[in-house]
């Protein structure tokens, strides 16, 4: 693996690598603090992202690394309309690996084919997010402690959610896994997820409405948030925005050991209520976050704590 | 209507019926000098109608270009008034710059310079996405 691009560029080998890496990063995390010692991570955003931005630089200071680059076009050569391509060359020459957000699908893509080092795509338009989806895989293996047999509920805009596409295609490649997808008919998630992934790979699934007629099965809940605008008209929001607010009063047929995912950030379709309950999962999700982007960018700059 | 064999060239045959124009432009042939004929409609035994493209000299095909646009397409080689050879086209697995994304939040729709290709992921339904944006491309 040079960059990564793609949530599917990486094999279930790969993932089971990082995962098991980030994991020993969490327990022992005085064993990487100099592993990247004098390499530089580069990140260019073009288009703000704050969250996914420090993560990545907090990922690299923690390997003793350091961190340059641009938090929006704006501050970029990009104003002045130099090409993704010639960007990535220039800052090649300056960095050892680039982390890079843009706001058109397949930015990363054209800037891995011009430069040596690694790119890491933080998000590319609605297109691939993959570092938040070993986020979600992260998490996922360390609340149920493995990534098939459970049921899991994604709940919310299902048609737009890039993440929950990501976790999708990255979930079917692990065996006995439930899905159920709780959302509206408009919000659903689109017709080839449907045919390219369940119809071939021959895995069911359940479209429901509402997360109470389901609560009490689910073992992993991945909440996303679902906007007014994406209604087609205002009776259908106001009958339906309830049913995808996660509550404590929802959470009372729930599992004892439920797990709630949200990749943030929130609105309001988590309760604050509900960051108390032990199964609230979503800021421990974006800790586990870190931890696998510097699993990640150890892996891709080929450097391991054993060599320190 | 009779419509002179050539001498030495190309033919485009098993072009499915309609098409034939569609090629034309595709393979830029209004910019070659020779005579260029297009047959609409004609009658085959396997297809019901056809096309056919008469080039009356050699001419370099993209094969790339016939096999996305019709991979029933059968190229004969003529020299001397004779066929020489026979070639299928079959769909290529890539194209370059034969279509375009249509998806404006694709990157190639900003960056004029960079190349549109895309790769067959579905052969058995003909289906092309976008290197980029994995986009599906829509055949006109």
């Amino acid at each position: 693996m040079r960059h990564l691009i793609d949530p599917m560029d990486l094999s279930v080998e790969d993932i089971d690598r990082l995962l098991d890496r980030a994991d020993d990063i969490a327990e022992n995390p005085e064993k990487y603090q100099e592993v990247c010692k004098h390499k530089k991570l580069a990140t260019l955003f073009f288009e703000p992202s704050t969250r996914t931005r420090l993560s990545f630089e907090a990922a690299m200071l923690e390997l003793g690394g350091s961190v340059l680059g641009f938090s929006s076009a704006d501050s970029s050569s990009a104003s002045k309309g130099e090409s993704v391509a010639d960007t990535a060359r220039v800052v090649a020459c300056y960095a050892d690996i680039i982390a890079m957000r843009h706001p058109k699908e397949g930015a990363p893509y054209v800037a891995s084919q011009f430069v040596d080092i690694p790119i890491i795509n933080a998000g590319d338009g609605g297109h691939n997010h993959p570092t938040q989806t070993l986020t979600d895989l992260l998490t996922i293996r360390r609340e149920k402690g493995r990534l098939n047999n459970f049921t899991i509920g994604f709940c919310g805009d299902l048609k737009f959610g890039r993440t929950v596409h990501s976790l999708i295609k990255a979930l079917s490649r692990y065996e006995n896994i439930n899905y159920i997808m709780i959302s509206p008919e408009e919000l659903q998630i689109p017709e080839y997820l449907k045919k390219d992934v369940f119809e071939k790979k021959g895995i069911l699934f359940r479209q429901v409405q509402k997360m109470e007629d389901v609560m009490p099965e689910l073992d992993v809940i991945y909440m996303t948030r679902v906007q007014r605008e994406r209604f087609f008209n205002e009776a259908d929001y106001i009958r339906l925005k309830d049913s995808y607010i996660l509550d404590t009063d929802k959470l009372k047929t729930a599992k004892k050991d439920l797990s709630i995912l949200h990749p943030l950030p929130r609105v309001n379709e988590i309760s604050v209520k509900v960051d108390k309950d032990p199964r609230a999962c979503y800021f421990k999700q974006t800790l586990n976050g870190k931890h696998v982007r510097m699993a990640l960018i150890m892996d891709l700059l080929g450097v391991s704590a054993d060599e320190h | 209507m009779n419509i002179d064999s050539i001498k030495n060239g190309i033919v485009l045959d098993h072009i499915t019926a309609g098409r034939g124009m569609d090629i034309y432009k595709s393979l830029e042939l209004d910019q070659l000098d020779c005579s260029v004929a297009i047959i609409k409609n004609v009658k085959s035994s396997k297809m019901g109608k056809k096309d056919i493209i008469k080039i009356s000299d050699n001419f370099e095909v993209n094969f790339d270009v016939l096999g996305y646009i019709d991979p029933e397409i059968t190229v004969c080689v003529i020299e001397n008034g004779k066929v020489e050879s026979k070639h299928k086209v079959e769909l290529p697995k890539m194209i370059k710059n034969i279509a375009k994304c249509k998806n404006p939040r694709c990157i190639t729709s900003v960056e004029q310079e960079i190349d549109h290709i895309f790769k067959l992921t579905d052969r058995e339904n003909q289906v092309y996405r976008c290197i980029y944006c994995e986009s599906k491309l829509k055949k006109n």
